[in-house]
């Protein structure tokens, strides 16, 4: 059996080790195209995390990937890989877009729970048939959650063309009524004194932060999130112990779709105000980084996606700064932190493990 | 980090701002998702870009697309630093674009594709439904068959627009032609998958179709190889593909975004700038049909002729093309 690994290096050394491999191998990959790596990685930081404008940006990608992220891990924790929170995400974008065209909200903070529902709603729905199929006929989840994402994105196509297409060229709804905005981060704190620039960033954030707490109540503090440990962890033993096998997946997929779908609360409720085609954007793959970068538990869900903020924004800012770093070179260095955070993750547990099990024999 | 930081390092941001703005004062170019060298619509305005830097000596920054979040991150980045103009392509930056040039009155803005309504920019948009017209009437007299193709990328306005047209001008030609339309698909993707794109061709070829035409970016290379390899006549789009497969390759549908790109450099650089709606239709050459010496032998003089009278009377107002996206159907399929 593996030695057991002390709980701060298991969720601190590891991830750091291997963080500090990818942004070695990314620095070598910016020499060779030869740019100067300290200036990049200065850049980097800098433009995510040195101004209230590179911190809003950040803050407000991560708010995005919590959301993707938590609804990976949800589903890990029930050994279910939903692959699907792209798609999910797309049909809360629709949910969300319904409530907020359907009435002319008089005031946010009466269209956000409906929206919430919607997103949620919607969301849980395009999980769900993936879900009842692996629980009643076994088509397999990954397979089936990869293959709606492609129908997702048929139907969203199909809506914004011919059902909820604002006049112009752009493939977009119209822009929802004022009484929906949600307030951005920047009034927010502005109506308390306290300066902060112009970013997307909106109360949605706060909310992802309730839906970690909420996800972690479930999992650690209630019985189905028992239940759902269980059947995890071994299917013939949770089913020896009474618990339903079918009810399970079904639930856990429906949970886990609804919050991918909520993530729509922040791009499409919080910032676009309007819903406009592709507006997920990849962040439901992301989601699936941060979750296995979090180890599926809600803190490190954050942690992941605060990092992933950086490197989208950083990533940014490095593209408009050095510009012989392209995007694609951006998507290298991100695709090396998912690389080595993620797939080869054996690679520094399996030293680590023996430097502490040596350690451990004294 | 502790709010006094955040703030002192906001400041230091903002003077290193303020001293690159004075150093400097030069155009900035956006290109969008597809990147600048997806062989089509940015690749066009990349050369455009690239045609000014060559002639003036001016170098330009650029920045590209990637997250939509980013769309009014760059358009504003690039007003602060005082680079004029600023050019963009693309119809989803439209919101992006109505914002932020409210909020730089003194920056030259341009936008490609789409027309947003502020008096410091020039919305530049393409009759492309006038050029796929032509291209039409040069299909239905090329066929033989008496059925053509259509390949389009996505499922989106902009591309019905062409493909509306060319149907309009084969039928206006060749009542009784047949013409197959297809998408590539639902996804971005749609904009870079040759290998569907020849499928899809492969089965219209299969169907009868002997001239194809594609408004499909990346995924049109594998349009015109397929139609090549079957021997049959692929119709090209946006740049001149003619040269892609020399005898193979009917003619292009050219859309000039490159020197739309173009002139907005120059005119700010010459002081010319003027703000407004430009529409580039076959009257301003914004689009047209290539002849060229990879397909002067598959235009015969009958078909040069029927092209150009039709030109003619679509500028003079004679033949009206039905414009897709005005009301968001075709009358003719």
């Amino acid at each position: 059996m593996t030695p057991a690994l002390p709980r701060w290096a298991d969720l601190v050394l590891i991830p750091g080790l291997n963080l500090a491999l990818a942004f070695l191998v990314a620095g070598l990959v910016v020499v060779f195209i030869g740019e100067d790596p300290i200036r990049a990685v200065r850049i980097l930081i800098q433009g995510s995390l040195g101004s209230s404008y590179g911190i809003g940006f950040t803050l407000f990608y991560a708010t995005t990937f919590v959301f993707t992220g938590l609804a990976v891990a949800i589903a890990f924790h029930a050994s279910l890989f939903n692959i699907g929170g792209e798609g999910q995400a797309a049909l809360g974008g629709v949910g969300a877009t319904l409530v907020c065209l359907a009435v002319p909200w008089p005031h946010w903070a009466l269209a956000l729970p409906f929206a919430i529902l919607g997103a949620g709603l919607l969301g849980g729905a395009w999980a769900f048939i993936p879900g009842y199929l692996q629980a009643k006929r076994g088509s397999h989840i990954v397979i089936t959650t990869i293959m709606f994402n492609f129908i997702a994105s048929a139907l969203v196509v199909y809506l914004l063309n011919n059902v909820l297409k604002a006049p112009g060229m752009s493939l977009e709804t119209r822009k929802f009524g004022e009484g929906t905005y949600l307030p951005f981060m920047h009034e927010m704190l502005g109506a308390i004194g306290i300066e902060m620039s112009r970013t997307p960033m909106n109360l949605t954030s706060i909310l992802a932060l309730a839906a970690a707490f909420l996800t972690w109540l479930l999992i650690w503090r209630t019985r189905l999130g028992y239940e759902i440990r269980a059947f995890g962890h071994s299917e013939p033993a949770a089913v020896y112990a009474g618990i339903d096998p079918v009810r399970i997946t079904i639930l856990v997929m429906v949970m886990s779709g609804a919050m991918a779908g909520l993530m729509a609360l922040n791009v499409v409720m919080g910032y676009q105000h309007r819903l406009v085609l592709d507006f997920v954007g990849g962040a439901g793959f992301v989601g699936i980084a941060v979750a296995l970068m979090g180890r599926s538990h809600p803190v490190g869900v954050i942690l992941a996606s605060i990092l992933f903020g950086i490197l989208y924004q950083g990533g940014a800012e490095l593209a408009f700064e050095m510009p012989a770093i392209t995007r694609d070179m951006i998507v290298v260095i991100q695709a090396l932190v998912i690389l080595f955070t993620g797939a080869l993750e054996n690679l520094v547990r399996l030293p680590v493990e023996r430097v502490f099990a040596r350690r451990a024999r004294g | 980090m502790t709010l006094a930081k955040t703030l002192v390092a906001a400041a230091t941001l903002v003077a290193a701002t303020t001293a690159a703005q004075a150093q400097d004062a030069n155009p900035a170019v956006i290109f969008d998702r597809g990147g600048k060298f997806d062989k089509s619509f940015n690749q066009a305005s990349y050369e455009g870009a690239e045609r000014f830097k060559t002639e003036t000596g001016i170098g330009y920054a650029e920045f590209e697309i990637q997250q939509d979040a980013q769309r009014e991150q760059a358009l504003r980045r690039f007003a602060e630093r005082g680079h004029n103009p600023v050019v963009v392509a693309g119809f989803s930056n439209e919101t992006a674009m109505q914002t932020v040039a409210q909020e730089f009155p003194e920056t030259q803005f341009a936008i490609i594709d789409a027309v947003v309504d502020q008096p410091n920019v020039r919305s530049v948009i393409f009759n492309e439904h006038e050029g796929s017209y032509l291209v039409g009437v040069l299909a239905a007299m090329a066929s033989k068959s008496g059925k053509v193709g259509f390949v389009g990328g996505m499922d989106i306005p902009l591309i019905q627009k062409f493909a509306c047209g060319y149907v309009q001008g084969v039928k206006a030609t060749d009542p009784d032609a047949e013409v197959f339309q297809n998408m590539t698909g639902n996804t971005p993707e749609a904009w870079n998958d040759q290998a569907r794109g020849a499928e899809i061709t492969r089965s219209q070829i299969d169907r009868g179709a002997d001239v194809v035409y594609h408004a499909a970016g990346g995924t049109g290379i594998g349009v015109l190889q397929a139609a090549a390899d079957a021997g049959v006549y692929g119709i090209g789009v946006d740049s001149n593909q003619n040269y892609l497969h020399p005898g193979h390759v009917l003619t292009s549908m050219l859309k000039r975004v490159d020197n739309a790109v173009y002139d907005a450099l120059a005119d700010s650089n010459n002081g010319e700038w003027t703000s407004g709606v430009y529409v580039m239709g076959l009257k301003e050459d914004g689009v047209g049909w290539a002849l060229d010496e990879n397909n002067a032998a598959l235009i015969t003089d009958e078909m040069k002729a029927a092209a150009e009278t039709a030109r003619e009377k679509i500028i003079s107002g004679e033949i009206k093309v039905h414009d897709y996206t005005t009301d968001g159907s075709c009358p003719v399929s």
